[in-house]
């Protein structure tokens, strides 16, 4: 069984972005980047079912500049066995990731597909559904545990209130929540074996995919700044204040 | 301009996410449907009837649509999708799951999150973790959106809308097995206008129960930061923050929480915020409007008893 796993480079988590001062985007210049949290978790199920004996092969695809190989080197170094790049200077909406995936995929013909459930920069929780839907897979997202046998996936998700389970067969799309597991670091030996596997680079073109517009950002902004606050020597103090400044208890 | 909105029901009753989105819809303008897909949800039908500024209820009544999977709700949305300029929902579980595969089967883009509507094609947004908000201008002939409901205020019960039936049942390669909730009696986090939060700080799950005293004291909701979760100490459903829950509470109070970027994307918005920790450097004290340096142990059964 096959496994394709779509990749992220993002701004690392912990650093704290700024907008650019004409307004037009965030500034990521000379910024911390790295493998986006929710794709690590999916690259390391993904491993783990290889490990388990259930998967063959896992592929690890990302779409962006040329840069992005660095988060495919790491995605093989964490034990992914080959990757593909699929090169574009343009920054695209998730519906055209979702479609060069679907590309992507027919090339492959991947049982399993699992994804992050979203990119902490643009926060959308989208591209897997999409991929599902182009695809006309099952999905299962937000998923804190994947269980795979011959009927196909049974995942149990996070959602509002609790958890869900879910069965469907495969092929199907898996996004995966913070819960699924706890990643691994990629040893140095690891990282060494990892320039040595293969990588594919190929363009939208290559793929015959054709995009269109979706929509403009307008403006970037930062969000209102909090008046600073401030602060009290006793609970009692904290008691007056909610009660007679802030009038909320 | 007609707006579908996707109501937000767990069958029995209709949540008040569902009458925050409808207060999106009419801010964007036009006639607004509701559809209430489910099964045996006649409860969450009179609910929808109710709510100001719905003018048609439409209702999917059937054994395929109990659980909501994204799989045939989307199919069923597509099918009714003809009529509607603008589809919405919650960035619900169940909105965030089905509305991305029922804009690609459309061909268009989604705008997840909406804080705010500028203009009828235009829309509010944060990104990295609330750290930036984009403006952006659909440019696709049908409107996706899913709304953050913390940033809008809840529709009225003044309305008196007519129930139409839909009869359209989508089948699915899903199957649903089974369902686990976490039973509370407080109220829920997303509508709370308390929420008392634990993190790290509280060392252990017992150690939640002088939370919960405040909770009830406050009749407060209880939250918790992803670390909390991770130890264990309390349920992932009561997590706050980019990757949990986003609130915005009247109240919001921290306690042994250190204030990660991460947290303060699912808080920063509340009315009022309180910090309670014993590290004067916490990163939390700068977004609260009252900060307490102290040990909670003894702060938190202090402020239960004054109240």
């Amino acid at each position: 069984m096959k496994v394709l796993v779509p990749v992220k480079r993002v701004v690392d988590a912990n650093v704290k972005v700024r907008v650019k001062a004409d307004n037009t985007n965030v500034d990521t210049a000379n910024l911390k980047m790295a493998l986006n949290p929710f794709c690590e978790i999916a690259v390391e199920e993904a491993v783990r079912l290889k490990e388990a004996g259930s998967a063959t092969e896992v592929v690890v695809v990302s779409i962006g500049a040329k840069a992005v190989q660095e988060q495919l080197r790491t995605s093989m170094a964490l034990g992914a066995d080959r990757a593909i790049h699929v090169q574009t200077d343009e920054e695209l909406v998730p519906l055209s990731i979702a479609k060069i995936l679907k590309a992507v995929q027919e090339k492959e013909q991947a049982d399993l597909v699992i994804f992050g459930k979203q990119s902490i920069d643009g926060d959308n929780n989208q591209t897997g559904q999409m991929l599902a839907a182009l695809t006309q897979m099952p999905q299962a997202t937000f998923a804190s545990e994947l269980k795979l046998s011959a009927e196909g996936a049974e995942v149990t998700r996070e959602v509002d209130g609790g958890l869900q389970t879910l069965k469907m067969p495969l092929p199907a799309v898996v996004t995966a929540d913070l819960r699924l597991n706890e990643p691994r670091y990629a040893s140095l030996p690891n990282i060494m074996k990892a320039k040595r596997k293969p990588l594919e680079t190929l363009s939208i073109d290559d793929l015959g995919v054709s995009l269109k517009a979706h929509q403009n950002i307008v403006k970037v902004t930062p969000p209102a700044e909090r008046q600073a606050g401030i602060m009290v020597s006793s609970v009692a103090e904290l008691v007056e204040k909610l009660k007679n400044e802030a009038k909320v208890i | 301009m007609a707006i579908l909105v996707l109501a937000e029901h767990d069958n029995a009753s209709l949540k008040l996410d569902t009458a925050k989105v409808v207060s999106a819809a009419v801010a964007i303008g036009g006639d607004v449907h509701v559809l209430v897909a489910g099964s045996d949800c006649a409860a969450a039908v009179s609910a929808a009837q109710a709510l100001t500024g719905v003018s048609k209820v439409l209702v999917a009544d059937a054994t395929a649509y109990q659980a909501q999977m994204a799989e045939n709700l989307s199919a069923l949305v597509l099918n009714l999708a003809g009529d509607y300029e603008y589809i919405v929902a919650a960035a619900s579980s169940v909105g965030k799951d089905t509305l991305p595969r029922v804009a690609a089967l459309l061909d268009v883009a989604q705008i997840s999150e909406v804080i705010e509507v500028v203009s009828a094609d235009t829309f509010v947004r944060p990104i990295y973790a609330g750290s930036a908000l984009a403006t952006v201008q659909s440019l696709d002939d049908k409107k996706v959106l899913t709304v953050r409901t913390s940033a809008f205020d809840a529709a009225g019960n003044e309305g008196s809308a007519e129930a139409v039936a839909v009869d359209f049942v989508a089948e699915a390669k899903t199957e649903f097995v089974s369902q686990t909730l976490t039973e509370s009696e407080r109220p829920e986090l997303g509508s709370a206008g308390v929420i008392v939060s634990g993190g790290r700080g509280m060392g252990s799950g017992e150690n939640f129960a002088i939370l919960e005293a405040l909770a009830d004291k406050m009749t407060a909701a209880v939250g918790a930061s992803r670390a909390a979760v991770d130890a264990g100490f309390v349920p992932n459903d009561l997590q706050v923050g980019q990757t949990g829950k986003i609130v915005a509470p009247d109240l919001y109070i921290a306690v042994g929480i250190s204030g990660a970027i991460q947290h303060l994307a699912g808080m920063k918005d509340s009315k009022v915020i309180v910090a309670i920790n014993k590290d004067p450097e916490a990163p939390i004290f700068q977004v609260a409007d009252y900060g307490l340096e102290a040990d909670l142990f003894d702060a938190i059964p202090e402020l239960t008893n004054l109240l």
